[in-house]
């Protein structure tokens, strides 16, 4: 594999008695968003303040791009900080500025920007995440959401190479919190900046994440692909994600990936064995990076949720319907095959079509495309192959026009 | 507890303290330096000065002329009372100018500026400090001591003389109130007096203590404030308001001791 970017080399850190950090060894590839999971207080933050500099190790060394940072020259230094991107678990607002100034700031101190250049960036900026009306008030009259939002559109609005996110999303409800999970992933692909993010949001991160390290007592327990944690057989690393799995359903009405994974199997040995059919359907939102752009990130979570909230209406309380990546959603279906199936969305695709699913601004002519697969169940494979499949079979098989 | 009894060594103790004290300094020092360098660091802040000039000094106004006022006016009333044991009371002007220009003027105003100005900076900055705002600075790469202490301190170097200034002229009209209008001394008696006596040398030495004070004044209430979190006596909240009676009680203990150094080097 080509050189991280970022490697912590047996990264040591004591405040006080209080080992925090003990042996850290992390790598962060340029490109990526790497995620760091593991309980409260176990150091998380700590570990990102050492990327940015806020934090010196007490031992061991952090190399960018294979040179270590403590023995760069103080221009080179700074150069280097000014790549770097820093959103705060706290927010760490200008409290006597108002949200305009605060996300004005960086731009007016470290660039040679036009003043209606910067207004420009700032306004399009805080458009992008619904908080357009609130740009003369000030932190402390501000909810707790509003002010993580300010805080992501401060630390977006200097564009900058790497991004440092401390829990982007606690706090924030599941429409929004969705929506950051949305713009984090969209501005990542625009920008290809590199992420790295704390965050208790599982299995919601995994969808925006490339690698995942699991922090547990000071050191780095799991390190890998999200699909690769997601799969992992210790019981620690399990214990923690299903801890924090079963919170979220209760929120989203929506199971896990993990759930969705293991009800296919257990309908898959049934097919095999009995002969009962079953059915998988992917639901693929088209046009979601369209729908943002147009309604903002809140509005195309709405959007997406009014229908999933449909979605399960016209399902059984047997079937489970999983959220399987940013724009995708699964419905595995017991005892229906995929004639039954596709007279499903046949219908679905009848009922829908035309309705009016909570766009963010009535009137225009905004249409909502969502195209519906249904997998090929064969007696091998995972859920991921029949996702595959159904992705392939999707193009053109049953397209919803939901539209004002 | 008897074992560390034991082991007490007051002149381990004494080199202990010695040594923080001495850092402490230094400390205060390099921070001072810092500041002084990035008020002429390009881009200019003039913006922020102008800022910051606004609360030190234009909003200090009201308050210097209340305190400048009746400073000059009890200087008038106790000066009348000991000159007429003499049969000097014609000398009057001559004593309340000489003690505001020299003495009472860069104190008095020092000390005001420090509980309306100095208090809410410490404050301030402690509470940026506390709410991880400094640190969002550093991550932006702009460098904190330059965006809050430097302002501040180049607009002390320009109030603090002002301020000064003002309070002496107040102060000197206040004199007048009491010993001409009140008790009757001829107001061109006085003001005779108060031309004569004072020199280009009295206002010079007023100026300078005013800056010096400036400094003192300034680079301890942001210290103070920035270095909030290193405070072992108390966390948050509590840090700042233990930093806030800390910037106040130093400043104005510093501010009579420098005066003290300041005149044995003027006189």
């Amino acid at each position: 594999m080509n050189q991280p970017l970022i490697q912590f080399d047996n990264v040591n850190k004591r405040f006080g008695d209080h080992n925090v950090l003990k042996g850290v060894c992390l790598r962060v590839f340029k490109g990526e968003i790497t995620t760091i999971i593991g309980k409260s207080g176990v150091g998380k933050s700590v570990l990102l303040k050492h990327i940015i500099g806020l934090m010196e190790p007490d031992s061991g060394q952090i190399l960018f791009n294979g040179e270590p940072m403590a023995a760069m020259k103080r221009g080179e230094r700074r150069r280097l900080e000014r790549k770097f991107s820093y959103m705060f678990q706290g927010s760490a607002l200008f409290d006597s500025m108002t949200v305009y100034e605060n996300v004005a700031l960086p731009l007016k101190e470290k660039s040679r920007l036009k003043e209606a250049e910067i207004e420009k960036r700032v306004l399009d900026k805080l458009e992008a995440l619904d908080l357009l009306n609130i740009d003369e008030k000030y932190p402390s009259q501000l909810s707790g959401g509003m002010k993580k939002r300010v805080a992501l559109a401060r630390a977006l609005i200097t564009e900058p190479e790497i991004v440092l996110f401390d829990e982007p999303t606690t706090g924030l409800d599941p429409i929004r919190k969705n929506a950051v999970h949305g713009m984090i992933s969209e501005y990542q692909k625009k920008f290809g900046f590199t992420g790295v993010v704390v965050s208790h949001e599982i299995p919601d991160i995994f969808y925006i994440s490339q690698r995942v390290a699991m922090l547990e007592e000071g050191s780095i327990f799991a390190e890998g692909t999200p699909a690769e944690i997601q799969d992992s057989s210790d019981p620690v690393v399990q214990n923690f994600i299903h801890g924090l799995m079963a919170p979220d359903r209760e929120t989203t009405g929506m199971e896990s990936r993990k759930a969705c994974e293991v009800h296919f199997l257990q309908e898959r040995s049934r097919l095999n064995r009995h002969g009962t059919p079953f059915s998988v359907i992917v639901f693929t939102f088209d046009n979601i990076d369209e729908l943002y752009e147009k309604t903002g990130h809140v509005g195309g979570q709405n959007v997406m949720n009014h229908f999933i909230d449909m979605l399960r209406a016209r399902l059984r309380i047997t079937d489970t319907c999983c959220r399987y990546g940013l724009n995708r959603v699964v419905a595995i279906m017991d005892g229906v095959d995929n004639e039954s199936a596709g007279r499903l969305c046949h219908r679905l695709a009848q009922e829908m079509t035309g309705v009016h699913l909570a766009i963010a601004e009535p009137g225009s002519d905004k249409c909502f495309r969502i195209s519906a697969g249904i997998a090929d169940v064969k007696a091998e494979g995972n859920l991921e192959d029949a996702v595959t499949a159904a992705i392939y079979r999707a193009a053109g098989l049953y397209e919803f026009q939901v539209c004002e | 507890m008897q074992k560390a009894l034991l082991s007490f060594n007051p002149v381990a103790a004494l080199g202990r303290l010695t040594i923080s004290l001495v850092q402490e300094i230094g400390r205060i020092g390099l921070f001072f330096v810092r500041g002084l360098f990035h008020i002429v660091s390009v881009p200019l802040q003039f913006g922020k000065i102008i800022h910051q000039i606004y609360f030190i000094g234009a909003k200090s106004v009201l308050v210097i002329c209340l305190t400048g006022a009746f400073t000059g006016m009890v200087l008038g009333l106790q000066g009348y009372y000991t000159l007429s044991k003499f049969g000097s009371e014609g000398f009057l002007g001559a004593a309340v100018a000489l003690s505001l220009i020299r003495e009472l003027g860069p104190v008095l105003t020092a000390i005001m500026i420090i509980a309306r100005a100095g208090s809410a900076m410490t404050a301030e900055i402690g509470i940026m400090r506390i709410s991880e705002q400094i640190d969002a600075l550093k991550t932006m790469g702009i460098n904190p001591v330059r965006f809050l202490v430097s302002p501040r301190l180049a607009a002390g170097l320009i109030s603090f003389p002002l301020l000064t200034a003002l309070f002496d002229v107040i102060g000197i009209f206040g004199g007048y109130v009491t010993g001409s209008i009140l008790l009757g001394i001829n107001s061109g008696i006085y003001f005779s007096r108060v031309e004569s006596s004072v020199r280009m040398t009295d206002v010079n030495g007023g100026f300078t203590k005013a800056i010096v004070f400036s400094v003192v004044v300034i680079t301890i209430c942001c210290f103070q404030g920035y270095y909030t979190h290193t405070r072992k006596e108390g966390f948050g909240a509590k840090g700042v308001s233990l930093s806030t009676t800390s910037a106040v009680v130093i400043s104005c203990v510093l501010v009579l001791i420098v005066d003290y150094i300041v005149t044995s080097f003027l006189l």
